[in-house]
This record gives structure tokens, C-alpha cells and sequence, in this order.
């Protein structure tokens, strides 16, 4: 039935079936700076972190660097401390121990990692500072990127990609300082006489920085770190998350400054959206816990000024625990966390202990496997040996050389062997016994090597006596 | 030898690269209708197909044109040696090389000195040590100081002579000792006379070597190599029989057997092995030997 008045529906066909690129590009995010709270912290976890990286290198230590993994010489060099490749030992235990330490944080505050320590985090956060100081704030880089180019938009993107490129360059040098003396090589670097490695290193690092935290930012978070994907294995319901508290934010929407908050059917969130054009990794957190949301609290610090402003209470979104969140009561304590803490002490004490105990010296011991036995003119049956002393503290020892559980036997050579600091000493020696038919053919001996001034160095390292059937 | 293997390789490396390619290439699009999941459920647990990063896509991209550039230059494909001809055996002899030729720089600086002004240099005696340990203390022993059949180089007794310029000749060509059999000529008594006549030498010498008696017999068969006093002969590596130093042992029946069938000694000559400056570290290293300190 037709009416003047009605307006004729026509049927319109769907579109062509429109394709989705399933290798998208990555939609450029800008943020907004925001201050708060929590950014304070921030400031005052990284400066110092930042701080004790560019610094270290430069401190001297008895002559020698501080820090120096001096990887040429197969040593490490921590304050007082020289690690060889026999400590690897060790190595592996403090990696083991970083891992478990960041498995057990992390499933009691979460992501605080990430959010505040974690290098990717804050070289991206200097190089979004200089963004913001060369190109303006969001707004303003939002129109700038979208303008025509002009004179005024190359030289700040020169100024920007210079700066980058400068932070890059100071974070790579400072690194290849732990490996290559950075005194030296800073010298070099003004004498432009830098050798082929150090500087093939320093470039390759300094475009890593600048790729990384200029251009690939979130997408390493999102992408390539692991960490991101197994954080939900690490959560539970206890975890310290930074959530929104939608109980209390729904329905959110726009309303006038002078209405009442008691009186309003809206929730507290008036969907500015600050949360998230200031989030890092483009996330909307009241959509819920993401992968991609690293706990940095720029949302919260964001929502508290705007809850400030609108004279509401705080926390809205905050960080909070998913059994907070549904009215429960967030335990710190718990079996998992009790579990972790105490094989992370166990470990942490295992390690201190074997650091505190080892024995800086070694000896291996090399039978001549030429001739089995040495019958020696008198009928004296004899063994020889090669032996490398491995000196691994900072000072000369002279060393006392004896050998257990043979009798009669006689040792043919240097008896006292002197090893300097750091010195891999090798000579032979030859054991000879009289014929003793009662013996073993393949006699189990040990050699005993002490040091002349401090008896507490020494080792003992088990060999063989081979005699001839008599 | 059949090409089968390596054009299995080549086959099964193509198939695979095409295939990845593929792979990349066809899961470009898809149609905006299908399902946003990939359609898998594992216990109620469903995935998201969500659009990868371009910038990955393009990594991708590189790996595999990276891929074939390495398999052209490089061995990779079957038997193919690469347009470089690299190889591991080339890359090894090209770094012997490199090192030879830094190490006999060194090595040479010494031969302008004589042995003796070099001996006590502890960079030649470690040189030496480790030349020692590689070509001479399989017989040697690592201390050098020999075992059956093999002198003791630390000693002062030598069998063919001492001197820095004996040792060296020693080293380059080498020494062949002959002891003949006396089976035959002496018989057993005249071989367990022998025998009798050889140890009281040595007693003898220990207490009044001037009253050193002679068997005519030692004279006659022996004198000629070992002198009639059986001093021994330097020139013709014939041992000194009135010390008490046995390269085949010193007890009666060790004497007997050398009598009896006799022995023969073969140092091998190193001038082929060895570059003349290794050969003047060396004696310089054997030469110090007998300075080390005996314990």
C-alpha cells in the first residue's frame, strides 16, 4: 500500500565481497604525554637504571676496568672479581636466577617489567621525548604528518632522526664499551682510528637502537617478545593488572560538567578517550587485559587527572587484582608465591655459596699415552705426565706438587712449580716406583697441588699408574 | 658415482622454497565475509586470525631472496660448489697459510742468532716446548727423557755426540743405528762370555778405569764400532758401554738379547717436517734440556 509519504526502500546489493589484507600495515600511533603519579615513578626507576648503564664502563678497578667482558682473553671482569670459561657454571646459574626472579615478580605484580625497566620501554620513552620536543605534542604531530612537505617539516624531522640517531649512537658506544675498553675507545673514536670490529658493532648497534625504538617500538612488544605471550600462564586472579573497573565506569558517556555523579544513570567514565591516545601500544584497556598492555600506567595517571578534574574519586583505572575487581580480596601470600620465594632463596644462596667457595686454581692432568710404562734401565717402572696450572686469581703463587696413593714413588721434575696471575703454566713430569709385583696394573693415584702461602688453595685431580705385567 | 643424492638435495631445496613462497603468497587475502577465527577449537579455546605486520611479511620476503642469492654463491645445492667455490677445506688451508705466515716471521727472527745466545730466551723455550710436545715427545716423552729405545735427551750421555752443531745434524737427517747379530759368529758360551765381559766394563769403570782388562774377542768383534776400550764411537753412533746408560737395558738378559739378534735405531730425519727456523728452535730447546733441573 503506497503512500505519498513513504519513502521507497531499495534494495541495494552487498559491496563486492571486500577483501582483507592479512599483511597490514601497522597504523602509526601517537601519544599524548601525560603526567602523574605513576610517571614520577618511572622517573625515578629509570634515571638512576640509565645512569648506572652509561657509567659503569667508565669506572676504573685496580687498573683495569670495572666491568670488562673481555671476550678475546675468554675473561669476565666484575669489580674484584675474574671469571674464566671454567666459572660458566656460575654464568648459567645467575641467568637461571634473573629468569626465575622475573617469573616469580611477575606473577606478583604483573608486568612492572616491562612497564618501567625493561630497556625497549625506556629507550622509547627518550625517543618519544625527543619526538614530542622536535615535532610538538600529538595534536600538533597529527596536522604536521598530514601537511604537505614544506622547509619547516624536513627540518624538524632532520632535527628528530638526528637526535635519534645521536642516543643511538651514545647507547651502542656505551656497549661496546663492556666489551672493548671505552676509555681506549673513545680515545680512538676522537683520533677516528677505530678498529674494523668495534666500529662494524657500533654501527650495527646504533641502527638497532634507532630502528627499535624510533620505528618498531610497540611492534617488539607485541610481536616479538615473548614475555607478552606468556604472561598469562604467570597471572592468576591475584596478580596486581592495570584494569579498568567497568562495574563501576559503565555506561560510559558524555555528560554535562554540572550534572550530579549521584544523580547520573552514566557510569563515571565520560569517554575522553585520554586512555587511549596515551597509551604506548595502542590499546583500549577497558576493553579488558590484553596481551599488548605493558603496565606502564600511563592510563591511570591519564584517568586520574580527568576524575580529578571532574571532582570524582580516583581509580578508576587503576592497578588492581581480578579478584579485586569482583569483589574479593587480593592475597599476597599465597602457595604459588610462597613456592616461588622459596626455591628463588634456595637458588640465590646455592649461588652465593659456590661464589663465595670457589677455588681459584686448576689442574688437568695428561698421561703420555705413547708408551704405557717406562721400564728404565734398574727395572724402575716409570709413568709420565703433562700438567696445565691454572692460575686464576690476581697474584703469583708458588705451588707445592705431591702425589697420593702410590708407594715408593719418586717425582721427576719440577716439584714447586711458580704460576703467575692468570697463567695456564704446562710442563712434564715423570712418577717412578720400584718394580713391586703385589701392585696393580692400573693403579688409581691422585695428584696434590697447594699453594706454598695460602693453604686454602689447592686441588686435587686423580689420574693413573700403568705398570708392565712382571 | 651416481648424481642421484645430490639432485635429491636440489630437488627437495626448490620444492621448498617454492612451496614457502607459496605459503607467504597465498595467505595474502582473505575474504572479508569468512570467519574471524581460524576455525580450529582446542577444549573450548579459539584463535583469532588477525592480520600479521606488513614489515614481517617483508622480512619474509627478504629471508628467501637472501636464501637463493646464499645457495647461488655458496655449496648448498647437491654437489653445486657455489660461484665462490668456498669450501671448508679451502677455508682451513687458507688459514694455515695465514698463520704460517705470521708465526715463521717470528720463528725467523731467531735464526740469525746462534743457538746458544737463544737457549735461555723463554719465548724460544716455550716455542720449543710446544714443538717438542707435537713432533718429538711421542717417542721422547713429554719430558724428554726417553723410554726403551728412545734417549734420554736430558742426559749428558749422547750417542751420537753432544755439540749444538751434532744435535742439529741429528734433527735434519736423521740417524739409522745398526747393531749386528753375534748369534751366529759367537755362539751361546761365547755370547754368555760376552755378556760377562760387557757388565764387568761397567763395574770396572765405576771403580779402576785404568785397569780396564781386554777379552780378545771384544776386540776383535766389537773394537771396531765400540773402540777396544768400548768408549763407544760418536762419529758411527756407537753407544759408550762402560757407563751405566741403557737405551735396550742395562740387566743380563736385556745385554743377551742385544748381543744375540742384535738392534737397529732410526731417528727420522725432520728436514723434511720441519722449516729450518723450527729446526733451530728445537736444538736450542733440546740443548737446554740438560740444564733442567733434575729434582
Amino acid at each position: 500500500m503506497h503512500d505519498s509519504h513513504d519513502i521507497i526502500l531499495k534494495e541495494v546489493a552487498p559491496a563486492e565481497v571486500g577483501e582483507v589484507d592479512l599483511y597490514q600495515r601497522r597504523e602509526r600511533i601517537y601519544t599524548r604525554k601525560i603526567e602523574g603519579f605513576f610517571q614520577k615513578i618511572r622517573l625515578y626507576t629509570g634515571w638512576p637504571l640509565l645512569v648506572t648503564y652509561f657509567g659503569l664502563p667508565w669506572l676504573i678497578w685496580d687498573s683495569r676496568q670495572t666491568i670488562l667482558f673481555d671476550l678475546p682473553a675468554r675473561k669476565f671482569h666484575i669489580f674484584g672479581l675474574t671469571f674464566w670459561p671454567q666459572d660458566f657454571f656460575l654464568l648459567a646459574l645467575v641467568l637461571i636466577i634473573a629468569a626465575y626472579g622475573l617469573f616469580m615478580v611477575t606473577a606478583i605484580v604483573g608486568r612492572v617489567w616491562c612497564g618501567y625497566t625493561c630497556p625497549q620501554t625506556v629507550w622509547t620513552a627518550i625517543y618519544m621525548y625527543l619526538e614530542q620536543l622536535f615535532e610538538g605534542s600529538r595534536n600538533q604531530r597529527i596536522k604536521r604528518d598530514k601537511a604537505p612537505w614544506s622547509i619547516e617539516k624536513f627540518y624538524r624531522k632532520i632535527l628528530k632522526h638526528g637526535s635519534w640517531l645521536f642516543v643511538g649512537f651514545l647507547t651502542a658506544f656505551t656497549f661496546i664499551g663492556y666489551f672493548y675498553p671505552i676509555r681506549e675507545l673513545s680515545v680512538d673514536l676522537c683520533y677516528i682510528r677505530v678498529s674494523a670490529w668495534p666500529a662494524s658493532w657500533i654501527l650495527f648497534f646504533t641502527l638497532a637502537t634507532y630502528i627499535n625504538a624510533g620505528w618498531m617500538r610497540e611492534q617488539v612488544c607485541q610481536y616479538m617478545c615473548p614475555y607478552a605471550r606468556f604472561q598469562s600462564v604467570m597471572f592468576d586472579h591475584h596478580t596486581l593488572i592495570v584494569s579498568y573497573d567497568s562495574l563501576r565506569g559503565e555506561t560510559r558517556g558524555a555528560r554535562k560538567r554540572t550534572s550530579k555523579r549521584i544523580h547520573s544513570s552514566l557510569g563515571d567514565c565520560i569517554d575522553c578517550q585520554l586512555c587511549v591516545q596515551v597509551c604506548p601500544t595502542g590499546i583500549d584497556i577497558r576493553d579488558g587485559l590484553q596481551y599488548q598492555c605493558i603496565g606502564c600506567a600511563l592510563c591511570i595517571d591519564a584517568c586520574d587527572s580527568v576524575m580529578n578534574k571532574m571532582g570524582y574519586p580516583p581509580n578508576l583505572i587503576s592497578y588492581t587484582s581480578e579478584s579485586t575487581l569482583a569483589g574479593g580480596v587480593m592475597h599476597w601470600f599465597r602457595p604459588r608465591i610462597v613456592g616461588y620465594l622459596s626455591v628463588f632463596i634456595l637458588m640465590v644462596t646455592l649461588f652465593a655459596y659456590t661464589l663465595v667457595n670457589r677455588t681459584p686454581l686448576e689442574m688437568t692432568v695428561t698421561r703420555d699415552r705413547g708408551e704405557l710404562f717406562v721400564k728404565n734401565t734398574n727395572g724402575y717402572i716409570e709413568n709420565i705426565y703433562t700438567l696445565h696450572i691454572i692460575n686464576m686469581t690476581n697474584a703469583t703463587y708458588r705451588y707445592n706438587l705431591s702425589v697420593e696413593n702410590l708407594a715408593n714413588a719418586q717425582l721427576i721434575g719440577n716439584r714447586e712449580p711458580e704460576v703467575r696471575a692468570g697463567e695456564d703454566l704446562h710442563f712434564s713430569i715423570r712418577l717412578k716406583v720400584p718394580p713391586d709385583t703385589a701392585a696393580p696394573l692400573n693403579q688409581v693415584i691422585f695428584f696434590n697441588l697447594e699453594a706454598q702461602t695460602n693453604m686454602e688453595l689447592k686441588t686435587k685431580v686423580e689420574s693413573r699408574f700403568i705398570r708392565p705385567e712382571l | 658415482m651416481s648424481n642421484f643424492w645430490s639432485n635429491w638435495i636440489i630437488v627437495l631445496t626448490m620444492i621448498t622454497l617454492v612451496a614457502i613462497t607459496w605459503i607467504l603468497l597465498a595467505n595474502q587475502k582473505r575474504d572479508d565475509n569468512s570467519a574471524e577465527t581460524t576455525g580450529h577449537i582446542y577444549d573450548g579455546i579459539e584463535e583469532y586470525d588477525n592480520p600479521l605486520p606488513a614489515w614481517w611479511f617483508w622480512m619474509f620476503v627478504i629471508t628467501i631472496v637472501w636464501g637463493v642469492g646464499y645457495l647461488i654463491f655458496y655449496p648448498g645445492m647437491g654437489n653445486y660448489q657455489g660461484v665462490l667455490g668456498w669450501s671448508q677445506h679451502s677455508e682451513h688451508d687458507q688459514a694455515v697459510a695465514t698463520a704460517e705466515l705470521k708465526y715463521q716471521e717470528i720463528r725467523e727472527s731467531y735464526l740469525s742468532r746462534s743457538v746458544g745466545e737463544i737457549a735461555a730466551d723463554p719465548a724460544v723455550h716455550r716455542m720449543g716446548q710446544r714443538l717438542f710436545g707435537n713432533h718429538c715427545a711421542q717417542c721422547h716423552g713429554s719430558d724428554g727423557r726417553g723410554s726403551y729405545g728412545f734417549p734420554d735427551l736430558t742426559d749428558s750421555d749422547w750417542i751420537w755426540g753432544g755439540d749444538v752443531k751434532d744435535i742439529k745434524n741429528t734433527l735434519i737427517n736423521g740417524r739409522q743405528a745398526v747393531m749386528p747379530a753375534w748369534q751366529g759368529v759367537l755362539g751361546d758360551q761365547g755370547l754368555e762370555e760376552m755378556t760377562e765381559y760387557i757388565l764387568s766394563l761397567n763395574k770396572q769403570a765405576q771403580t779402576t778405569p785404568s785397569l780396564i782388562s781386554r777379552s780378545e774377542n771384544f776386540v776383535m768383534y766389537c773394537g771396531g764400532c765400540h773402540q777396544p776400550d768400548g768408549t763407544g764411537n760418536q762419529m758411527i753412533g756407537a753407544p759408550n758401554l762402560t757407563d751405566d746408560v741403557w737405551l735396550y737395558g742395562g740387566s743380563k738378559s736385556e745385554i743377551a738379547q742385544t748381543l744375540r739378534y742384535g738392534r737397529t735405531g732410526m731417528m727420522p730425519a725432520q728436514n723434511t717436517i720441519l722449516s729450518e727456523a723450527k729446526l733451530h728452535i728445537l736444538t736450542a730447546y733440546v740443548t737446554s734440556l740438560r740444564f733442567e733441573d733434575k729434582n
